[in-house]
Parts: structure tokens; C-alpha cells; sequence
């Protein structure tokens, strides 16, 4: 059978997964707004999980609001990523280091 | 029932619509050529919801309850609308003067504020995230504005980078607060915390906690912040430092007390730590530090750890202090700023403090309203600063925290180092190069005006401490 932990425990890994593949991805920043999908899309699965086990809908409600979001995340970061390309010619996490820090 | 609710909401949707018919109006008509007017109109639009809001404003909770307007968020919003407008006014010339006086700026600027007026109105984590992704989204724009820029579009990517990590912790956690308490709202959490809090929730505050404290840059989340500040263009540092300070240190307020203001043991040590951190680290990380942009960041990053400090105490008091040192610290940072984007040799913007160096024989009396503003930035008694700082080590010490106002009291001794430094620069220093003499009239009068509120206000801070003691009491409960 499977219960809620095991939804929870997906939705951990995922998250974690997602985290540090934002710090430890050396190569390309496509990749990290790739990991940040994800740790909100182990969010959302949370939530739907908590939602239906709780059996209150206010989970899922919450989680339409992040898929929203999420998307109009992801497009404003890749447009700051195309302005980044632009003037810089690369989009190499490496390179992002005009600023030290 | 519903237009008893758009009542309530009424500040917001008024800002809202505002921004979006300023969009249109200007994209369909004069685009980039309506940006002056648009500035000047959107922060007269800004003073006047502002006002409004104070004097006469809608109050009570909309929506069942997951938007509330107190007293507490009229004080909030009506510092992030002054502080915003202030900043476009200051902006509008520094920006026509390096060309990038976009007509969006405003409109950006003001949906930030709305997503601002959400956060410290919200009563929902629904509501909360929102607010907070309409700030965010809006502001992560404006740091890459200027487009040809490295600096700038690579501010903007680290900005939105973390931004994003920060939002992701914040919505883990708010997942797993509902799913140990069964409900988002406020009130239903504050209910189902009677009891105390299960290791579940526990783990949904930390989360939630660390997500505040990378919005509010506190140490350890305070990574971005240097950069973000060196890189954007320096009107929107000026914005960065002063209105979404302020709105993320109320969404905190209003989280930790109206959400877990029951178990206040459970939170208390975790702000302490982040308010130790911070203070220490904008202290000490500032004294290597060339680029005055990069300077106000650590800067920014220490006052957070004493409005923190406010907050740890968590009591009436510890609120009212964290309202009052946000009210000062805005003042302060909206008179500085005025001054570095002033800086400037031969038309270039100029951020290192070697260039300060003899200001005052030069320019006497704005040598010093600046030393007037450095020394309450670092505390020195007789300016308001110090009274901030008085009014949060109280609070601490109240509740118990000997050793927090301690600590707060050494970190703002070795922070007054750098403050002091550019003081010393400044009447002390070796000839150089002047910097181009004059600075525009409206930057002039921000730079007078905070420095006299930093001498005059030590007389009654402007009556400033009952409202915030009333904005206080009606959060904490």
C-alpha cells in the first residue's frame, strides 16, 4: 500500500536533488532553472499529496497558484538569461563572475 | 459580502490598475518619451494612496480572513509607498542622465509595491506567496535593467538564481506547514499550534524561516545581496534597500506572530541566531570593502540583524522597536543613497570612497549632512540612529536576551569602523581628483532633508513611537 510518506519522501528527494543541483551544477545555467522546476514541482506534489490525504482541497487550489507562478518565473528568467547571453556571449556558470561573490 | 471585500483591497487594486493602464497608455503611445511623466505621476499616485491609506484607510480582513488590514500593515505600507516614491523621484534624473529611463521602471516599481502591500497584508500562505512572487518577479526585472550592461544583467540572473532557491524553501516549507496543521490560513495555524508544534511543522517553519531570512538578507542567506547590490544601477540599490526591506521584515513580523504566535519559544532562538549572524558579518565582511554600493549592502545586512534583533524579542515591544528602527533606517538610506548617485567625475559614475577623499573642503555642507547620516548609520549618540538601536537592545534585553543585546552592542562598535572611515575620508583625507561638483536640485533636498530628520527627530522621532506601539499591538495578540 502506499501512504502519504512515500509521496513525502519522493517529494523530499526531489527537492533536495533540486537544491543541490543549483550548487553543485558548474556547467550551465539552463540547468539551474531546471533544478529550480523542480524543486517547486516537488512542492506541488507535496501539496496534492497533503490535499488529498487531509482531504481538503485548499492543497490543490495552492497548487495551480505555483504552476502559475513557476511559469511566469521561468519566463522572466530566461529573459534576464537572453540579456545575460547577449553582452556577455556565454551562459557558463563559470562566467558569471564579473562581481566576485 | 464581496464588495465589503474589494473594500479592503481597495489601496491595492487602485495601485494595480494604475500600473496597468500606465503600461498600456505608454506602450501605445509615446513608449520611452512618457517615462519622465510617468515617474513624477506614478510617485504622486504612491504619496497619495500613501496618505489615504493612513488617514483614512479601509481596515478590517477580506476574503475570509486571508487578507487583513491593520494597523500594523497601514504602518508597513505606508513606509514601503513613501519610501518608493521618494526613490522614483530621486531616480528619474540619474536615470535620464545615463539613458536608461524606461517608461516600465514606474510601472515595474509600482506592481513591486503592490506585491510589497500584499506581503505584509497577507493571512494566508496563499496570499503571502503571491505577494511575495509579485515583488519578486518585479524586482528581479529592474536589477537587469539596464541591458547592455555585465553588471547589471548578471545582478539580475544571480538576483533571480537565488530569488527562486529562497521562493522554492519558503513554498517547501508553507507545504509542510499545511500539511501538519490542515489549513493555510493564519488564524487555523495559530489554532492548531495550541498544542505545541510536531517535529513536521517544525521542519515547515525552519524552511519558511530561511526563505524570510534570504528575502530580508540576513546571514547566512545573504549571499546575493553584494552583488546584487554593486551590479544593478544604483537608483534600484537605493529601491533594494529601502521598500522590500521593509516589506519582508513585516511578512516576517506578521508570520512568525500571527501564524506562530503561539509558540514563540519555538521561533525565538532561530531569529536570535540570524539576527547574531547578521549583525557580525555585515560588521566585519564591510571593513574590506571599496565600493560604497558593495559597503551599503553589508551595511544593509547588519541593520537587518538589529530590526531582527526587535523581532526576536518577540513581544509588543520587540515589534514597535523593529517598526521604528525600519522607520529610521529607510530615512537613513534614502539620504545616502541621494548622495552616491550624486557621485560622479566627468559625467562617470564613481563608486569607490577614495574618491570621497577631502570632500569636505570642496562641498562643506554636503560633507556634512553626509557625516550627520554616517554617524546614524553607526549609532553615535546624539543622531536618531542611535535611538533606533536603544529601542531594539531595549526590547531584547526585556525578553530575556541579555546576551543578544550584547552581542548587538560589540557588532555596532567594530560596524561603526567603516562608517567612520569614510568620515575620516571625507575631512581628513589626501587631495585627489575632485568629483564633478553640483548634484540635482531634487537629490539635494533628500540628502538635507534625511540629514536634518537625523538631528531634528532626536526631539520626539516625529511622533513616529505611538503609532508604531499601536501598529505593534494590533499584530502581536
Amino acid at each position: 500500500m502506499i501512504g502519504i510518506e512515500h509521496y513525502l519522501t519522493v517529494a523530499a528527494m526531489l527537492f533536495v536533488i533540486g537544491v543541490f543541483g543549483l550548487f553543485l551544477n558548474r556547467k550551465n545555467v539552463i540547468i539551474m532553472l531546471m533544478s529550480i522546476e523542480l524543486m517547486l514541482l516537488a512542492v506541488n506534489i507535496n501539496l496534492v499529496a497533503f490535499s488529498s490525504f487531509l482531504g481538503d482541497l485548499v492543497g490543490q487550489i495552492f497548487t495551480l497558484f505555483v504552476l502559475t507562478v513557476a511559469a511566469a518565473e521561468a519566463a522572466i528568467g530566461l529573459a534576464i538569461l537572453v540579456c545575460f547571453f547577449r553582452v556577455r556571449g556565454t551562459i557558463d556558470v563559470e562566467d558569471v563572475n564579473v562581481m566576485k561573490g | 459580502m464581496i464588495a465589503a471585500d474589494i473594500q479592503v483591497v481597495l489601496p491595492e487594486l487602485v495601485l494595480s490598475v494604475f500600473a496597468m493602464a500606465a503600461l498600456m497608455g505608454a506602450v501605445y503611445t509615446i513608449k520611452d518619451r512618457a517615462a519622465p511623466l510617468l515617474v513624477w505621476t506614478t510617485s504622486g499616485v504612491m504619496v497619495l494612496v500613501a496618505l489615504w491609506i493612513a488617514i483614512a484607510g479601509p481596515q478590517g480582513s477580506a476574503f475570509e480572513g486571508s487578507f487583513t488590514s491593520d494597523g500594523f500593515s497601514v504602518f508597513a505600507k505606508v513606509m514601503i509607498l513613501m519610501s518608493g516614491a521618494a526613490i522614483l523621484l530621486m531616480s528619474e534624473g540619474y536615470m535620464a542622465r545615463h539613458g536608461i529611463l524606461k517608461f516600465e521602471y514606474p510601472v515595474l516599481i509600482t506592481l513591486a509595491s503592490v506585491g510589497m502591500m500584499v506581503m505584509v497584508s497577507a493571512g494566508d500562505l496563499i496570499v503571502l506567496y503571491m505577494g511575495l512572487e509579485l515583488q519578486s518577479l518585479a524586482l528581479y526585472v529592474v536589477a537587469a535593467l539596464r541591458r547592455d550592461s555585465i553588471k547589471s544583467t548578471e545582478a539580475g540572473l544571480k538576483y533571480f538564481v537565488l530569488g527562486a532557491l529562497s521562493s522554492g524553501l519558503l513554498l517547501y516549507g508553507a507545504s509542510l506547514t499545511y500539511g501538519y496543521t490542515g489549513t493555510t490560513s493564519f488564524a487555523g495555524i495559530i489554532e492548531a499550534t495550541e498544542g505545541g508544534v510536531s517535529t513536521g511543522l517544525l521542519f515547515g517553519l525552519v524552511f519558511l524561516l530561511a526563505g524570510f531570512a534570504f528575502k530580508v538578507s540576513a546571514a547566512p542567506f545573504h549571499m546575493w545581496t553584494p552583488d546584487v547590490y554593486e551590479g544593478s544601477p544604483t537608483p534600484v540599490t537605493a529601491f533594494f534597500a529601502t521598500a522590500p526591506k521593509v516589506a519582508a521584515m513585516g511578512l516576517f513580523a506578521r508570520v512568525v506572530h500571527d501564524a506562530f504566535g503561539g509558540v514563540v519559544g519555538d521561533w525565538q532562538q532561530i531569529v536570535a541566531l540570524l539576527s547574531v549572524l547578521s549583525m557580525f558579518l555585515g560588521a566585519i565582511a564591510a571593513i574590506g570593502q571599496r565600493n560604497i554600493k558593495r559597503l551599503m549592502a553589508y551595511s544593509s545586512i547588519a541593520h537587518m540583524g538589529f530590526a531582527l534583533m526587535g523581532l526576536a524579542a518577540g513581544t509588543v515591544l520587540g515589534v514597535q522597536a523593529m517598526l521604528i528602527y525600519m522607520a529610521i533606517y529607510v530615512t537613513m538610506n534614502i539620504g545616502t543613497f541621494a548622495f552616491i548617485m550624486s557621485m560622479e567625475k566627468d559625467g562617470r559614475v564613481v563608486t569607490d570612497i577614495d574618491a570621497l577623499q577631502m570632500y569636505s573642503k570642496r562641498e562643506p555642507l554636503k560633507a556634512l549632512a553626509m557625516l550627520v547620516l554616517l554617524f546614524s548609520l553607526a549609532g553615535v549618540p546624539p543622531m536618531v540612529g542611535f535611538f533606533g538601536k536603544l529601542y531594539v537592545l531595549r526590547a531584547a534585553y526585556d525578553a530575556g536576551l541579555g546576551w543578544l543585546a550584547v552581542a548587538g552592542v560589540l557588532a555596532s562598535v567594530i560596524g561603526a569602523f567603516y562608517y567612520l572611515r569614510i568620515v575620516y575620508y571625507m575631512y581628513f583625507g589626501e587631495e585627489r581628483d575632485a568629483l564633478d561638483p553640483g548634484m540635482s536640485p531634487v537629490l539635494w533636498g533628500f540628502l538635507m532633508a534625511s540629514a536634518a530628520v537625523m538631528v531634528v527627530g532626536i526631539v520626539n522621532l516625529f511622533g513616529i513611537e505611538p503609532a508604531a506601539a499601536a501598529a505593534a499591538a494590533s499584530l502581536v495578540n
